[in-house]
Formats: structure tokens, sequence, C-alpha cells
């Protein structure tokens, strides 16, 4: 398959038809995803029936945008019309949102063709794709290990070649971290810059929804379409966003690159290779390539462990058997919610719940919740201070390569820690993309991350480019 | 204050009054804010709490939080939303979004109509939540069978007004409500209606021995829904803890029910109260920083608060009032129809004529008379102090007029035969009368001020009889005078 940006200029001029693209993916899908498990719903009929629009579109003489035909997987904590929307879990099976998400009208109205809902740790609660109710996904670079998560079904369904793009969400790295470990690109935006109307919360502060592609450019097509003021988000930052893709290879010319240690020496030692590489690459590109110490890093993790499952505790409430999704009856509505909130979370959900109830309980909530925040703001004083002497950070995004399902399942902790990388650029609202960078020893993808202040997607597609093109 | 075994005891109170905001929207979505819909039909995926939608600020309802906290003297401060945590059928992402620790408005007073003040802590914005019905085996919560939820009142905006203890009877609160009421509806802010739940009363209360500085323990006392049912309740609450203070023994800091039926106070479960609300700062929504030019047009916009009215109103009359005109002049002002009186004045027309009219026969009419056309009801009143009509038959166009909306009073007059007579024929009138009935002329004649005052009632109802009430009562006594001498 070529480039999204290929296949919708192809579709655009009537050189190719959407239907052709189309039924490739579905193809492809038919073929592999027995083996991957990228998908929980697979959506044939709706995506040819919306190519089909898109070719009478073209043979009409319409424009019917950039992703014209380009086949794209949702994350399903992406609510979709009349589509069910799991969030991987047991307690919304079934569920059928009445409305889409402010982005998944932005690709209808760009052209893009829906092909599925994918796989994802339960409430994006997860870093391999484990917690999901539906089974894990496995990594179609090799099948025994794990994709990552929390948005293992995207990064996977792009990596295995199911489709051309993907949208994931990220609340601690849910995008980069699996787009490292599937050895695809995978980008977080600045958090207000992507509308979250339509994304199931998991923790409101944190969570931004962003593109996987199998390039730079790509990526950054996709976010442009993605970016820009929701008046349905109050979040959403009541600002054009300047385009990303038409700037992509401006080069690094006198762009000073921190390559920041705290975000490498933890990691294994084929990983640190690889950025110590991508970094030369930048040099020789002509960046100014500089080691910088943020050791407030180290306390990101600590501070994003009570943040995020304290307004998951919250966000998560509403499903109590009432409204909509699992109902186990008893004998009142306080025994109802409690049997249907036991039968239908996984394991991981329950935890994040309690840590996040007790972190705001009365007695607790400074000590726990409030002490995060200060850490939290503590952070962002520390990004401010490395991005008065660099334009971008450069650092690994995940500490090893993809390790084997099963392996970190019953170790929370040493799950968690796969966000270490990735967690500071979510506390600070900051964008931040993965790249593919080599593979480490054991021949699995390795991903390289690049760090921007807020508002500078621009400069971090860039940069991200010549990393991609040295790797 | 009530004595129990030698002590005098204090009833100390604060009331805390939620009020639900006449916006056209709900405070985080387009739905419409209106009672009395088919359940479950103003609704949309963020009042509902579906997953994946989220919170938009309606910048009416700020407006109008702003004008409930100008009205109440209250400092309009930079503001922040907090989740309030907790699990119930009738809400609907199970927290409650409302302002915490950063109110709108802090820091205020009320005036109450004897001059005494109560000061106003905070006067802050918060959703409503659904609406529970109980059905089966008498709809009481612990027996029903099951229950029905109406989230057309889900994210219905409420500003919830939290007064300082500074309230010391039942007769008191009740005028603090009152007064209240009629702010809230002088601004604009909500219709204040009780029975529809527009205006919700909560009432913490507590008692101490007389002259003590500390409070003692308080409950909060909910489901008051009418004056009539804060005051009962109030002084219900405060006997039952004298009576326990009185017998040794101590009074739980709890929140109880009020039975309307049974006259009492309940403790609710302890598991409806004991809640910890784990507030946080809402995420989905960004601090409220009202400007300074748009906080200075609330403030120039709103009208004259009921004192202001209720002063404005003395001043016609004289700038004097009796009690039982002070009466009128409250509920005058409290129904809305101050402007009526006002304009009738304005006219040169009897303000206090027009203040008897308008609190008795317009106020009796209900919803109709805010309708009424002023300039309508200041006609009317000046042809009624001219003798043009008598008061009998200027009752009669008014109804006509409040039917009607306004319209031309002396036309209507014409249309139901109510030409004044002329004073030839009344004198005829009132000569065929004497005439026609001896022995009472002879005692009128003849008889005290009592006897006189009441043959003069009897004349004129037999002058009205035969003139059909065209006769203006105050020509028949004057012509009866005449004829004694």
């Amino acid at each position: 398959m070529s480039s999204a940006h290929e296949t919708a200029a192809a579709v655009r001029s009537g050189s190719r038809s959407a239907r052709e693209v189309t039924e490739e993916a579905l193809r492809t899908i038919t073929a592999r995803d027995g083996d991957v498990h990228a998908f929980l719903t697979v959506l044939a009929d709706e995506a040819m029936a919306r190519a089909d629009v898109i070719d009478a579109a073209v043979s009409a003489g319409e424009d019917p945008g950039a992703l014209a035909g380009v086949p794209i997987a949702l994350k399903d904590n992406l609510c979709t019309r009349g589509v069910a929307t799991t969030c991987g879990s047991k307690i919304l099976e079934g569920w059928r949102p009445p409305y889409d998400a402010t982005v998944v009208e932005k690709l209808r109205v760009a052209g893009a063709v829906v092909v599925g809902k994918t796989n994802m740790d339960e409430f994006a609660m997860g870093s391999s794709t484990e917690n999901s109710a539906f089974g894990p996904t496995c990594n179609p670079r090799d099948l025994t290990k794990v994709p990552g998560g929390s948005s293992g079904g995207s990064a996977a369904a792009v990596a295995a070649g199911f489709t051309l793009l993907g949208l994931g969400s990220d609340t601690g790295g849910s995008i980069r971290q699996p787009a490292a470990l599937c050895g695809v690109v995978g980008m977080k935006p600045t958090y207000g810059r992507v509308s979250r109307y339509g994304l199931v919360a998991f923790a409101s502060s944190l969570d931004q929804i962003g593109p996987f592609a199998t390039s730079v450019a790509d990526a950054a097509l996709l976010y442009d379409v993605l970016a820009g003021h929701d008046p349905l988000d109050s979040t959403s930052l009541p600002m054009a966003s300047p385009p990303a893709f038409e700037t992509i290879e401006k080069g690094v010319d006198g762009v000073r690159v921190g390559v920041c240690t705290d975000l490498i020496d933890g990691c294994a030692p084929d990983v640190q290779a690889r950025v110590r590489q991508a970094a030369e690459a930048l040099a020789a590109a002509g960046a100014e390539v500089d080691e910088v110490r943020v050791p407030e890093f180290a306390y990101g993790l600590s501070a994003y462990y009570l943040i995020a499952p304290a307004e998951a505790s919250s966000n998560l409430a509403r499903y109590d058997g009432v409204r909509y999704g699992l109902r186990v009856d008893a004998e009142d509505a306080a025994a109802m919610n409690t049997a249907t909130r036991t039968a239908g979370f996984g394991a991981e959900v329950k935890r994040r719940i309690m840590l996040g109830t007790y972190a705001l309980s009365a007695g607790y909530y400074d000590a726990y919740y409030a002490q995060a925040q200060r850490v939290r703001t503590m952070v962002m004083r520390a990004f401010d201070s490395a991005y008065a002497s660099f334009h971008v950070l450069l650092g690994a995004t995940a500490p090893t390569t993809a390790f084997a399902l099963g392996d970190k399942v019953d170790d929370p902790m040493a799950m968690y820690m796969n966000d270490v990388c990735t967690i500071p650029s979510n506390l600070a609202g900051h964008p931040a993309v993965s790249v593919p960078f080599g593979t480490g020893d054991d021949g699995l993808p390795v991903g390289v991350q690049v760090l921007a202040p807020a508002l500078a997607e621009p400069l971090l597609f860039q940069v991200a480019r010549v990393v991609e093109a040295a790797a | 204050m009530s004595t129990l075994t030698g002590t005098t005891w204090e009833t100390v109170i604060g009331l805390e009054v939620h009020c639900e905001l006449a916006t056209a929207t709900k405070l985080f979505c387009g739905c419409t804010n209106a009672f009395g819909h088919e359940p479950n039909t103003n609704v949309c995926p963020v009042c509902l709490g579906l997953p994946g939608s989220l919170p938009v600020l309606n910048e009416q309802a700020v407006e109008l939080a702003m004008k409930i906290g100008a009205a109440l003297h209250c400092d309009i401060r930079p503001s922040t939303f907090a989740r309030k945590n907790y699990f119930y059928p009738d809400q609907a992402k199970d927290y409650q979004i409302s302002q915490y620790d950063q109110p709108i408005n802090a820091d205020g007073w009320l005036e109450l109509p004897d001059g005494s003040r109560v000061g106003i802590t905070r006067a802050h914005m918060e959703e409503d939540t659904g609406k529970l019905t109980h059905v089966g085996e008498g709809g009481r919560i612990n027996s029903a069978h099951h229950a029905l939820v109406d989230y057309n009142r889900s994210g219905v905006p409420l500003v919830e007004i939290v007064s300082e203890p500074d309230i010391r009877s039942s007769a008191q609160a009740r005028v603090y409500a009152s007064e209240l009421r009629g702010i809230l509806v002088a601004t604009g802010a909500s219709d204040g209606r009780m029975e529809e739940g527009s205006m919700r009363v909560d009432a913490n209360i507590s008692v101490r021995p007389a002259g003590d500085a500390a409070f003692g323990t308080r409950c909060e006392v909910k489901n008051l829904n009418s004056l009539r049912s804060l005051v009962r309740a109030i002084e219900y609450e405060a006997a039952r803890q004298v009576a326990l203070l009185g017998r040794g023994e101590v009074v739980m800091q709890e929140t109880r029910h009020w039975d309307e039926a049974a006259g009492r106070t309940d403790a609710m479960r302890s598991k409806e109260e004991a809640n910890d609300y784990r507030y946080f700062p809402e995420p989905d929504l960004v601090p409220l920083v009202p400007d300074i030019e748009w906080q200075a047009r609330v403030r120039a916009g709103l009208g004259p608060m009921p004192a202001d009215r209720r002063a404005g109103l003395v001043a016609a009359l004289g700038g004097s009032a009796t009690d039982a005109e002070m009466d009128q002049v409250r509920s005058v002002v409290d129904l809305g129809l101050d402007a009526l009186v006002s304009a009738a004045h304005e006219a040169g027309a009897s303000a206090r004529l027009a203040l008897a009219r308008a609190a008795n026969e317009v106020a009796a009419a209900g919803d109709a008379g805010l309708t009424l056309d002023p300039g309508a009801f200041a006609a009317l009143i000046s042809m009624e102090a001219r003798g043009d009509l008598s008061a009998t038959q200027s009752k009669a166009v008014l109804t006509a007029l409040v039917e009607s909306g306004g319209g031309n009073p002396a036309e209507l007059a014409r249309q139901m035969g109510f030409e004044a007579l002329s004073a030839d024929t009344l004198s005829g009138v009132v000569a065929e009368v004497v005439a026609a009935h001896p022995d009472e002329w002879s005692r009128y004649m003849v008889g005290d001020d009592k006897e006189v005052g009441k043959l003069t009632g009897f004349f004129t109802g037999e002058v009205m009889k035969a003139t059909k009430g065209k006769a203006n009562g105050k020509e028949v006594a004057a012509e009866l005078r005449r004829l004694r001498v």
C-alpha cells in the first residue's frame, strides 16, 4: 500500500477508486486480523458504502477532501453514531452512541473511510492492550509480543498494513508507546488542539486524540484534519491551528535539540543506542544538539498515577447500570450499581478507580491529589526552563522494545513503568511524537520521541521528519 | 425564643435557597429549560451524561447568576467549577458540576423590610439533577417497587444562595425567603415558583441558650416546598432540639427530612447522608472570569429591587402608610403589580385607590393581572376617583380590563351601561326612595351618628337597586345629608 497522502491524491484525481482502496484494506483485514486482533468491529458494509459516496463525488467533479478514500481505524473509545463503542469494556458492550465524536465528523468531511473500531486496554488503562475485555491484540511484527497500549489496536492496524491511518488517544503515552512498539509513527498533539468531544473520557485533563501513520508526513496530514477549535469542548483552544503538513520538509537547520538524558538513561541499552544515533543524525542535518537534564521528569510517573486515576474515578462513575450498557439487577439501586460495576469492569480499571477514589477522599486529598498537582506544576516549570535553551527535546518513547504477551500482566508497577518517558508531555499538555528508528537487539522496532512546547506542532513534525529520514 | 426549665433558648437559622434560573437552555447544553414537558424529551448526550459528552457553560446563566450576586450586594469574582461525586440514579454522570471553593458571588447581604440585614455567604452556580418518581407501594423511597427518572431537569441551571446564620425566628426566615424570592423575580433570574420547584429551601437550624456566643449543633432540614412548610419545620425542629437539650441529651448533626403530612422532621437514613463528595476541580471546564465591562453592564441593567419599589409606593401615598396599606404595598410588590399603582399615581389619580384596587381586584385575578395595561388601569382609577364610576362599576370594568389585558375603560363602561347619573337624576331617585320609606327617613332625621350611618347604608342600597348600581355611593350620602337640613 502506498502512503495516505498519495492514496488521497490518486482518489481525488480519479486515477484510483476509493472502492478499490477500501476493498484492499478489508481483504488484508480478513486475511490477517484473525492473528493480530486489531479490530473489535470491522465496518465492511459501511466502509464500502462510504467509498462509493466518495467515488461518486469524484465523478461529479467534487473534491472529497484531504483524506479522500483513505482507510482509517478508530480506537474504540471514539464515539461513532449507531456503531458499538466499547472502550474495550464489558460495561459498554452493546451501547451504540447516538452521536459522532468531533474527530469522526472531521474525518468524514475530509473523505476518510472508517473501516473499523480497534481494540484497546479497557478505558485506555494499560500499556499492552492486554486489559481489553475482548482479548489482547498481538504485535504484527511478532505475534508473541504485545503491541503496546492502550491504543494497541490502532497501532497494530497501521503496522499490519490493514489501514494507512489510525486514531488513538494518549493520556500518558497511549499513542506514542504502542507506535514505538509496533514501528509506526504516533503523535500526541498539544492539549486542546484536538477536540475531545466524543472521546470517552479516561483522565480529562490529560486525554488527547492523535494520529497513527506509517510516515511522519501522513501523521501530519491527519493531524491537520483533526486540529482546530471546537465549541463543543470548553478546553479546545480557541485559535486556528497552523498547518503542519506543508512545512514538513523544512529541515532542522539551526534548530536547538536537547537530548534529554532523563528520558534515556533508564532505558534498555539497545534503545539508548538508537536515541543517540537519532541525535547524531539531527546534528548531521544541521541541528544544534546538546544534552539537557530535567530531573523533575522522574516524579512525573507518581503524579500521573494519582491525577489520572482520580479523574478516572469520577469519569467512570456514570457506568452505573441505570441508563446504558450492562445492568446486573439487584434488590435496590445501590446494590444494582455495585453488581453492575463488579461484573462490568476489569481488574485494572477497578484498581485505578480505587486508587483515584482514595486520592480524592477527605483527609487524603492534600497529601495525594493536591500534592500530585503541585508536582505537575513543577514538571511544567522544568519543561519551561529546558525550552529556554532548546526548541525541542529528544528521548526514548518506551524503555524497551515490545515485550512478550503475559509478561507484565501480574505486575502493575512494571507495566506502569512503560509510560515513564511519555508521561511528562501529558502532564504539561505538550505535543510529542514517536518515530520508528531502527530495531533493538531482538529485531523489534525502537521508537525515538521528539517533544516540543505547546503549540509547536509544525516544528515537531519537521524534526520528526529528519529523524525518520535518517532511520 | 422558648423557655424550658428556666433556660431561654434562641433559635439560630441559616437558609440555603436553590433557585432555578429562567434561562432558555440548560447550564451545559442546548436543551430547552422548561417545566412540565413530557419526561425525557429535553435531553441530549450532555445532560444524559453519555460517554464522550462534554459540558459547555451557558452565558445567559452566568449573566443571571451575576445579576443575583449584584442584587445581593455580593462581590462578583473569578470562579471555577468542581465535581461533587456521589452515586444516585437521578444524577446522569454520578457527579454534579457545582462551584465549590471559588463561587462566582460571595460576601453579600439582604436587607429585610424591617431594616435588619441577613448576610449572604455565597451564591454559586450548579446544575440540577433529574427527577425521580418512585412507583408502587405508596411511592415512598423505601417501599417503592421501582423508580422512573426524568432527565428533563438534569442540567437545569441553579444558583444556590447560602445565608449566614443570622436568622433568629421562623417568622424572620419566612420574611427572608419571601424577600429573596422577590429579588430573584425582580432580577429576571427566576420565576420564583416554589410549587414548581423553581425555588427550594433547606434550613440549617440550631438552638442555644439566649446570650451564648457559641452556636449549638445544627441540623439541616430538607424538603421544604412552601413558606408554610419552612415556618412549620423551623418551629418543630427548634422545639425538638430544645426538648432534647432540656432532657440533658445532645443534638446530633444530621440531615433531616420534613414530613409535611405528619408535621415533623425525621433523620434521613445515614446511608443517604454519609457521603464524602470528593470534590475536585472540573477538568472539562475552564475558569470563569467575567470581565469588568460585563459585570458593569449587569449591574447597570438591574432594575429596582422590591425594597426600592416598596419605598416608591409609600412615597406615592404621601410618605406614610398605615399597617393595612403596608400589607397592600408588600403584596402588590411581591406580585409585581406595583407598576400599575405607579402609572395611576403618575396620571394624577389617587395612589391609595389604585393600591387598593391592585392589591385586591387585580391580585385576585392571578397571572392575568400581570399583563394588564398600566395606562388603561390608570385611566380607570382616574374615572373612579372623579366619580364618573361608582366603586361597584369600577370593579366590574376592572374585571373586564384584566380579562382582555387592557382596552379603553371609558368605552368599556359605556358598553356595560355604566353612564354616570346626572346630578338631577340622582336627586330625583333619592327623593323617590326617601318618599317610599317614611319610617326610615324619620329615624334618619333624628338619629345619632351610628343610626345615621346605618340608615345611609340602607338608603344607598335602595338607590343602587333603583339605578342598577350606577349611582355613586358618596354622592348618595351627600344628597341625603342635603335633604336632612
